[in-house]
């Protein structure tokens, strides 16, 4: 067999997975939006306001909640020190002016 | 015509590659988890904003804190009142919710007592996360020391669904009265407000206006919410991709040294390629179907293995990151998001400065003397 016949059927192969891929996306999963939908019920519920993601600090817990000083208030002197504080960015409400 | 002089020059290309297959499998290996590292957090950062999109859609319209000395403070009752006379207010409600640290785990759990929901006096509903992290399930007690050292023994009555781990894993579901107690909260305050706005183009409206009212507060308005997570990774910030752009430059300088610098082997292949007579055009050609084969290879291959870290395995790279010091993590799966948009970028980041890389050096080696370039 010739080696481009080869490459080929490599790149079609890896091209297929590549289209698997969107359609995945496109095609969506039942279960996993029945979760949302059980995510969102909850929220609503119980007026959350944010995800659950960074459970290491209060500003990270409740990210759009929290003050203009909330990573440097535990002590004076303190900086931000938890992980998660270089992982995400300032919150939307704290970007405008005060 | 055309296309079989192509495949000539694919077949000899991979020939070429083939008999330095060390260095080219090494070059494939390392651009493949390059690619993979950068797509992998770029699929979990666009699948999270699309799940923090839907889940937060219910999200209150309008959160009203109270400030005092530049810290939150707890609200009075009566702002609810003077909130009242605002005109455009639908519904105003105080909530109760707070933090409680478990020394037992080590874990931060957020206490909250639900609008809506009737829990017994002495009961309680936890997420998942804190049920998995004290290894409780329905029936069990739970006892938590309060704030004055008083030992609260709560019975678990149910257990939030896993499904909704993402906003409930953290969530300790108690009534009022055990709050209050729990916390000495103060009776008549509450931790913050939220409000229902009648006309939703008024929003922003109402909450001005309440600042005006109430100059300590600062409300905090869905759309304000909702754009929080959808920068939650900034691209500006984040430690993940600042490290990722290490790799992506140690990559870089890679490519550009394999490149730029071709050994003498390879400059000798082109003198004799030219020398037997190929045109400078061939030779190029032939060097430009290398690297793109190579390209491509990496790209499909990083980019596919990049989807299932990310939907099939959970991102299980990218958590240890993301969870930093906290002990309570929700498990979830992400529901599949591909922009092409962002694809497009991976693809530009990171193919097109390979071939770049390797375009220079190739020309001048082929537009040389074939005997200049064999000595």
């Amino acid at each position: 067999m010739r080696k481009s016949t080869l490459a080929f059927a490599v790149l079609i192969g890896l091209g297929a997975g590549f289209l698997w891929t969107g359609l995945d996306a496109v095609r969506g999963d039942s279960e996993r939006a029945a979760a949302l939908e059980a995510g969102a019920r909850l929220t609503r519920e119980l007026g959350l306001t944010d995800l659950c993601l960074f459970t290491e600090a209060r500003y990270t817990r409740h990210l759009s909640q929290a003050d203009w000083h909330a990573p440097f208030q535990d002590h004076p002197m303190a900086l931000e020190h938890f992980p998660s504080g270089a992982l995400v960015g300032v919150p939307a409400t704290l970007r405008g002016p005060h | 015509m055309f296309w079989g002089r192509q495949r000539y020059l694919i077949d000899f290309a991979l020939s070429s590659l083939w008999r330095r297959k060390g260095r080219h499998l090494l070059l494939l290996v390392v651009y493949t988890l390059v690619v993979a590292a950068l797509a992998s957090v770029m699929l979990f950062t666009e699948a999270l904003k699309g799940e923090a999109r839907q889940l937060l859609a219910g999200t209150p319209e309008v959160v009203i804190q109270r400030m005092v000395a530049g810290r939150h403070d707890l609200v009075p009752e009566q702002y609810l009142e003077r909130i009242g006379r605002v005109r455009g207010v639908r519904k105003k409600a105080g909530r109760l919710w707070g933090y409680y640290y478990d020394p037992t785990v080590a874990a931060n759990y957020t206490l909250m007592v639900p609008p809506e929901r009737h829990i017994a006096e002495g009961s309680v509903v936890v997420g998942e996360g804190i049920a998995r992290a004290r290894g409780a399930s329905v029936g069990d007690v739970l006892a938590l020391r309060s704030s004055v050292g008083e030992v609260f023994p709560f019975r678990i009555d149910a257990i939030l669904s896993a499904e909704s781990e993402l906003v409930s894993a953290d969530l300790m579901l108690v009534s009022e009265v055990d709050f209050r107690r729990f916390f000495h909260f103060p009776a008549g305050h509450y931790t913050d407000l939220v409000l229902e706005v009648a006309n939703p183009r008024e929003v922003r409206k109402v909450a001005e206006k309440i600042a005006l009212a109430l100059p300590d507060s600062r409300p905090i308005l869905r759309e304000e919410i909702l754009r929080t997570y959808a920068s939650l990774f900034d691209w500006r910030e984040g430690l993940v991709l600042t490290a990722l752009l290490g790799a992506v430059f140690a990559f870089g300088i890679f490519a550009w040294d394999r490149a730029a610098g071709l050994s003498a082997e390879e400059r000798r292949e082109i003198g004799v390629l030219k020398a037997v007579g190929w045109e400078t055009s061939d030779v190029i050609a032939l060097k430009l179907w290398e690297g793109a084969l190579v390209s491509l290879c990496a790209f499909l291959l990083g980019y596919l293995l990049a989807y299932l870290h990310v939907f099939t395995f959970s991102a299980g790279a990218l958590t240890p990151l993301l969870k930093g010091w906290a002990v309570l993590y929700p498990q979830f799966t992400l529901a599949p998001q591909v922009d092409l948009f962002q694809l497009a970028t991976l693809f530009l980041i990171t193919v097109v400065p390979y071939t770049a890389a390797i375009l220079i050096p190739l020309w001048q080696a082929a537009v040389a003397d074939p005997d200049a370039v064999m000595r």
